[in-house]
């Protein structure tokens, strides 16, 4: 039988169409786990730094972690690992649903394409087997007719990941959706893929994963089970609200970045609360294979102006098409939200690019004859617009497919835009909750929540409460965060699960799996690993130290509303202790750490 | 007393929690494939469906068996196959109306939910939200009953 792992990699050249199968690097597996670290380890062993992200020398990478497509702590999880074309540093992006699983089922624990197809095409992995089909049919359709269409002509049952029309005109922050509402959503790992000719990744696997310790893997994932059923975040607040009941949450912190994070708080947030969700749009829970938590929101939109269905929208996405844009139209939200789920892009960085948009319109570095249309805060006709647009590539939409960087950049503004390293920053004010400026800062692929959510402390009070205008200490919790969540991201477990599990209940599900004998000293030290060895990636790619920063509204412009009113961020004093804390010599692992962590 | 695994879809999230452990009792890995218990997700219709073995009071497939392999225990009301007489010979599988026997390669013989014999439904264990449930009375259709009673009594005025 198995241990967690398969041991076996799919190797997917698109220039030559071949596919092949070779051994995992048990060595590197144990070294980096699975997912996030092991599919880092390869593609900074095998892709040089400095590669233009849309070349065919870029390779993306598709991995699932030892747990996944077991039960226990919600293990349906891959990770897409790539050079990202938003950032320019290495992107890895999470995504659940049922395809992970079935992609474990297929038999593989990596899945890594290299090279470029001459015309469009997709896989297809049937168990053991997999080839490349001709896509010419699929180009130019959004993500739920791919799927669709690949069901009917591949395999009923088939699990499908793909792009969208985004994707495909390398919008630079399309993603990758899978089971239709799932994404790998950020730093732009679908216009890679839209880059490389790709369109869709379809597998029907029905093998199983083992376990090393049957015995011992189902009495930790019972133990599992029974702290989140017990734990109030995921057994009463995420099944209730999803993930948007932060939207009153961080509101009422005076957290909540409104209108290109001029505010912090916004006097219509009720209007998009998970509450307004659950009375108006919202059919039900729904979870990712394994889960108990179900944060997901089926959703059917029954509007005058619009309808449809699918999933969500998620807190990011309220905020980032809602708050951020002062718009409070939920309907408009919810319909903004499926059509980023339709042509492929990711909801944070399209929502914040609208916002950015509009500040440079509302500020006259953008006109009419740039927009095509007026480009206010609070309109949300115009954020579909640019929505739709964006997803079309049309008009003004191809330059609010750069992203916000960019975008502002070209107007002469580029501290306009609310992004560290080019990726916008998620749903929470740097300047009100101070470690999170700092984990935005440190962020191996850019402004980013779920690298190290000190949300969760700061504000939540989970696993202990700390102040969120302090400074000290948050440095040591950053670097905490930061390498649990990698060693999570690289097991396979949902992040999510973190609120109510530790890394003790990681690693025992972990070492029953694999038959390991890991302590969890040296689980957080894997995480230490991985995170150094993201950032040793980013150091050769170009990205120097002096980009671990916030935009000058963040670190300057004092909060002006809300309970934390005149806060600014106190980045400097906690970037030097979170590089010592580290190890890192201003900013650049030294010598002795990198030998330590086995990274020479 | 008999007992049976009572579904009640509003509570499913679709996490298909029930397959996994089904599996992994019975196959001892993680194999949705070979689940004995399904778990549907229609995302259109926003509707989750789990479906197993209702151990039939008189079972089409055990009619069916030409070797006597099938048995129903009528103290437990359990179906179950006897692998020492069973030949693989399919025609359970076609007999049964609801899919819910079938052939397993890797044995050779039909493959059947027993309710885990003697132990607690391991699915119905590992179900998050308790849609499963395992009871001797039909407890989630007396819920609905009253559910719908209440809603009659809500409506009545004054008498």
């Amino acid at each position: 039988m198995g241990n967690g792992w398969h041991g076996k990699v799919l190797r997917v050249n698109l220039t030559d169409k071949s596919c092949t199968v070779e051994p995992l690097n048990m060595e590197w597996a144990a070294a980096f786990i699975g997912g996030r670290g092991l599919a880092s380890k390869y593609l900074t062993s095998e892709v040089d730094a400095t590669v233009d992200p849309f070349s065919s020398e870029n390779k993306m990478i598709l991995a699932t972690g030892p747990l996944t497509g077991t039960y226990g702590a919600a293990n349906g999880r891959y990770m897409v690992v790539t050079k990202s074309p938003l950032t320019g540093t290495i992107a890895c992006s999470n995504s659940g649903g049922y395809f992970p699983c079935e992609l474990k089922y297929a038999g593989y624990d990596l899945v890594i394409i290299e090279g470029k197809a001459e015309s469009p095409v997709y896989l297809k992995i049937k168990n053991g087997e997999a080839e490349l089909a001709d896509a010419g049919h699929l180009w130019g359709k959004t993500t739920a007719e791919t799927e669709d269409a690949i069901r009917a002509e591949f395999h009923g049952d088939a699990k499908v990941a793909c792009i969208g029309p985004a994707g495909e005109s390398l919008v630079r922050y399309a993603c990758i959706v899978n089971d239709k509402h799932r994404a790998a959503g950020r730093s732009g790992v679908g216009a890679v893929m839209g880059s490389k000719n790709l369109k869709a990744v379809a597998v029907r696997g029905t093998g199983g994963v083992a376990t090393a310790d049957n015995a011992a893997f189902r009495a930790a994932a019972r133990d599992t089970l029974k702290m989140l059923r017990q734990h109030p975040v995921t057994s009463e607040g995420l099944p209730a609200l999803g993930t948007a009941v932060l939207v009153n949450i961080i509101n009422q912190s005076g957290a909540l970045p409104t209108r290109n994070s001029q505010c912090g708080t916004f006097d219509k947030a009720e209007e998009i609360s998970g509450e307004r969700l659950a009375q108006t749009f919202l059919k039900r829970n729904k979870g990712c294979m394994g889960c108990v938590i179900a944060c997901g929101r089926v959703t059917r939109l029954a509007d005058p102006r619009f309808s449809g269905a699918g999933e969500g929208p998620e807190y990011e996405t309220l905020w980032s098409l809602g708050a951020a844009c002062g718009v409070s139209d939920l309907a408009a939200i919810v319909h903004a939200n499926y059509l980023c789920d339709e042509y492929g892009m990711d909801t944070i960085t399209m929502g914040s690019t609208v916002a950015c948009a509009m500040e440079l319109y509302e500020r006259g570095l953008l006109g009419d004859a740039d927009t095509g249309m007026p480009l206010k805060f609070g309109d949300a006709d115009a954020m579909v617009r640019l929505v739709e647009m964006t997803g079309k590539g049309e008009g003004f939409g191809v330059r609010a497919g750069l992203g916000s960087y960019r975008l502002a950049e070209s107007c002469g503004a580029p501290e306009l835009s609310m992004s560290v390293k080019k990726q916008e920053f998620p749903a929470y004010d740097g300047r009100a909750i101070q470690g999170m400026g700092l984990e935005y800062a440190t962020s191996n692929r850019g402004a980013c929540h779920v690298r190290g959510y000190l949300v969760s402390p700061e504000i939540l009070g989970v696993p202990e409460k700390l102040d969120p205008e302090a400074v000290a200490g948050k440095a040591v919790w950053a670097k905490a965060f930061q390498d649990v969540t990698a060693v999570v991201d690289s097991a396979g477990v949902c992040l999510f699960t973190t609120f109510g599990i530790g890394i003790p209940q990681v690693t025992r599900l972990f070492n029953a799996a694999t038959g390991f004998g890991y302590s969890d000293e040296q689980m957080m030290e894997i995480g230490d690993r991985i995170y150094t060895l993201e950032r040793l990636f980013n150091l050769k790619a170009g990205i120097d130290p002096s980009q671990d920063t916030l935009p000058k509204r963040i670190l300057e412009e004092p909060l002006p509303d809300g309970p934390l009113k005149g806060a600014v961020s106190h980045l400097p004093e906690m970037l030097s202790e979170y590089y010592d804390v580290r190890g890192w010599e201003k900013g650049i692992p030294t010598a002795a750490k990198v030998k330590s962590l086995g990274l020479a | 007393m008999q007992k049976l695994i009572r579904i009640e879809p509003s509570k499913c999230i679709g996490c298909k929690s029930c397959e996994m452990a089904c599996s992994f009792r019975h196959r001892g890995e993680f194999a949705p494939s070979k689940s004995r218990i399904i778990n549907e997700v229609f995302m259109e219709e926003a509707q989750f469906i789990t479906v197993t073995c209702m151990q039939c009071n008189d079972p089409w497939c055990m009619k069916a068996c030409p070797k006597g392999a099938i048995e129903k225990d009528m103290a437990s009301g359990i179906v179950t196959v006897d692998e020492m007489k069973c030949v693989g010979c399919r025609t359970c599988v076609s007999a049964c109306p609801f899919g819910m026997i079938r052939y397993l390669d890797e044995t050779g013989k039909a493959d059947k939910c027993n309710l885990c014999g003697p132990d607690f439904p391991e699915c119905v264990a590992f179900c998050p939200t308790h849609c499963l449930q395992y009871s001797e009375e039909d407890l989630p259709l007396r819920e609905k009953v009253l559910r719908f009673a209440r809603t009659m009594k809500d409506g009545q005025g004054e008498v």
